[in-house]
């Protein structure tokens, strides 16, 4: 596993032995919980135990919601008002799970820019990003799909915009968004395959998720120095590293021990912050919304397809070289998806070969403008289309894809980096070793 | 509604429960934007109750003043004699059942007995009626449906502080009329100061001394407004007051975790960070 030497499992008991000779699962779960873990990890690495958690809470309150919930448009408003009222302790599993996925989101958002600060995704961990990416368009799918359930009036008209995306596309768009509608509209058809599809990707995540650890298991995990574990014998690699139980497993409990403290303080005090007043109002196909806005955590990719509007030149532009195929409404769709399209490419448009940005000193200051970006641009996707909006959206979305396309392959190019440590140990020693060592390294732990 | 949100775990507990004990306290702050006045609600915060005469008020309001237009119809009657509700006792809520006008029979089906071919009388078992015999909306989450605060530059950060404003915004609503009225195709438009557009289609529904409480509480349009409005959020929200212990209990609970997996990786780390001191 992971190329480290390390002790492989040996059965002892009588039991383990009779299980090993039929299933060598005991050794694959034995193998997982002790892989030799960088010792150097930080703090940012716990968002995946989080990530794990969330996987398991929205599975565990979604599959009691369903047995309460009534996927018709008549009733399914009603049926989550019999949840919060009649069911016991209804209330509390609706707003665990409607909160669950802003949690959920919160740390990928953080996992996902850890990956991209400490350069996870490089050789020879591609694969690792990419099932990753993966998992969070799952994700995105899943919570678009589960707000539409409760049939409230931003459930409605969020679904009748996003799906409407797809109507967009030229040709064989407006096919597309009949057969994912199953009619013309958002109707009841389109409320019973949301549903169903909404019970059925969260396994596809936990599925995507296996393969997703096994990937990184597979090349171990990075660290904040990017540096690889040596591999040379079983004593070097211990110097390295330290196995994931117990070590990993109680500090990522800490964590999101710690984590969850603020979570149920959310949910018992003021579940209903982070959702909209809109969707408390039954969905009324007649009235539409001031403004429409999807929940907070598209909100970055929502300013994305706004900000491309007919008066940009590059949309101008575009749509005179393909001849008025692609009009403002595409264009604002491929930049949406593709903003997520760079994300699973970076492997490849990020040139250089020092792995963790910690050792680039102009990345880091390119990579703190984007993580600037990402909040901007969460914030004006709630703000209306007028005024100064659509140009801070313009202006966001271009460096979005000005960091990907255009500064992430210079930077490899014309960047110094600075020397990283030799091993993983040094690092850990120079951070709780003598103070000269400390004072050069970051922290780390 | 969070107001009290920066206290430690540590001081909330010595505190537990008598936090927000400004029950009906009256006096109107200015909020930013919409018009939208705060109201210090004796349900806002960590540790906020809901103060049964004021449902109690605040039903009688919607009973005999909302209801003629406005239904609610998610909000079943019996919920009336919950005790973190209004909790009137349980033959007063069979008879307030019986007695209650169903001002719009035919948007209410269930009411129709086939036998006598009439329409019975509401039980505590039924759901506040339907009405939409004036077009009115239904008010059971109305509370929850409207929203102030919303600044600052559309971040919603204030709600964080004072709340999302629902039952803030229906006070401000059934105040805020000036008087003026206009006629636009036929139909008769209001000023009011919390709509916005600034004109809403309900004529004033409280002009003060509309009802007169069994409590003898005064009645000026004011607190009407802020009873009735506390009464929606009951209306909206039934369960808050056991969300808010469970949450309680969590948070507790967990900060007692966090501590122990503190110390364990505390302990759990210190030998491996003790070599690297002495590498």
């Amino acid at each position: 596993m992971a190329g480290i030497p390390h002790d492989p499992y040996e059965p002892k008991t009588g039991a383990e032995k009779w299980v090993t000779r039929r299933l060598g699962i005991i050794g694959l779960l034995y193998d997982t919980m002790v892989i030799p873990t960088p010792k150097n990890l930080n703090w940012m690495w716990i968002w995946g135990i989080v990530l794990a958690f969330c996987l398991g809470l929205q599975i565990v309150t979604g599959v009691i919601l369903a047995m309460h919930y009534t996927p018709q448009v008549d009733m399914a408003f009603a049926s989550i008002e019999h949840i919060m009222r009649n069911v016991n302790g209804g209330h509390f599993l609706r707003y665990l799970h409607m909160n669950g996925a802003s949690l959920f989101f919160f740390a990928v958002y953080l996992h996902i820019f850890r990956g991209l600060y400490y350069g996870s995704y490089k050789e020879p961990r591609e694969i690792t990003w990419i099932i990753g990416i993966l998992i969070y368009l799952c994700m995105m799918g899943t919570a678009f799909m589960g707000y539409v359930l409760p049939w409230g009036q931003m459930s409605f008209w969020g679904a009748t915009v996003i799906t409407g995306l797809f109507g967009a596309i030229p040709f064989i768009g407006e096919p597309i968004q009949t057969w994912l509608l199953g009619g013309p509209a958002v109707e009841n058809a389109t409320l019973n395959r949301f549903f169903s599809l909404h019970y059925l990707l969260p396994f596809v995540i936990a599925g995507l998720t296996i393969v997703h650890i096994w990937a990184f298991h597979t090349t171990g995990n990075n660290n904040p120095t990017g540096v690889e574990v040596r591999r040379g014998s079983k004593e070097e690699a211990k110097k390295d590293t330290l196995p994931f139980w117990p070590y990993f497993v109680i500090k990522d409990f800490y964590a999101l021990a710690l984590i969850l403290i603020f979570f149920f303080a959310i949910v018992g005090w003021m579940p209903n912050y982070l959702g909209h007043p809109d969707n408390y109002i039954e969905a009324n196909p007649l009235v539409t919304p001031a403004h429409i806005v999807p929940e907070w955590y598209f909100l970055p990719f929502y300013a994305i397809l706004r900000a491309f509007t007919s008066d940009v030149w590059v949309v101008m532009f575009t749509n005179w070289i393909t001849f008025g195929l692609v009009d403002a409404k595409f264009f604002g769709v491929i930049a949406m998806f593709g903003a997520i399209i760079v994300w699973a490419l970076v492997p490849w448009l990020d040139t250089s070969r020092v792995r963790s940005g910690r050792y680039r000193p102009m990345f880091k200051w390119w990579f703190a403008i984007y993580c600037v970006d990402f909040v901007v641009l969460m914030w004006v996707g709630a703000m209306p289309a007028e005024g100064i909006y659509p140009y801070i959206s313009l202006a966001g979305s271009a460096y979005w894809f000005a960091f990907f396309l255009v500064i992430l392959p210079l930077l490899g190019v014309i960047e110094k980096p600075e020397e990283a440590p030799e091993t993983i140990e040094a690092d850990f020693d120079a951070h709780y070793g003598t103070p000269e060592g400390s004072a050069a390294a970051t922290p780390a732990e | 509604m969070i107001k009290q949100f920066a206290l430690t775990a540590a001081a909330a507990l010595v505190l537990s429960g008598g936090v927000a004990s400004a029950a009906g306290d009256t006096e109107l702050r200015p909020a930013e934007s919409h018009g939208t006045h705060d109201v210090a609600f004796s349900f806002e915060g960590p540790f906020g109750t809901y103060d049964q005469m004021q449902l109690q008020r605040g039903l009688q309001v919607y009973t005999e003043v909302c209801s003629s237009c406005h239904g609610m119809q998610y909000v079943p009657i019996r919920t009336l004699s919950s005790e973190s509700g209004p909790g009137l006792p349980e033959d007063q809520v069979r008879a307030y059942a019986e007695q209650f006008l169903v001002t719009d029979e035919l948007s209410n089906p269930q009411l129709f007995d086939r036998e006598s071919e009439e329409y019975r009388a509401l039980t505590p078992n039924d759901h506040f009626p339907a009405n939409h015999s004036q077009g009115a909306p239904d008010l059971s989450l109305m509370a929850k449906a409207r929203a102030g605060f919303h600044g600052p530059y559309g971040t919603g950060i204030s709600q964080f502080f004072n709340g999302i404003g629902g039952p803030e915004y229906i006070v401000s609503l059934l105040t805020g009329y000036t008087g003026e009225e206009k006629e636009e195709a036929g139909t008769i438009f209001y000023e009011n100061t919390a709509f916005p557009g600034g004109w809403i289609s309900m004529a004033p529904p409280l002009y003060g001394e509309d009802v007169e409480f069994a409590d003898g509480h005064p009645n000026s349009l004011h607190h009407e407004a802020v009873d009735v409005a506390a009464f929606l959020m009951w209306a909206a929200e039934p369960q808050m007051m056991a969300r808010k212990k469970t949450g309680f209990i969590a948070v507790i609970f967990l900060t007692v975790l966090t501590v122990l997996l503190y110390a364990t990786n505390k302990r759990l780390w210190k030998p491996v960070k003790k070599a690297a001191k002495e590498a």
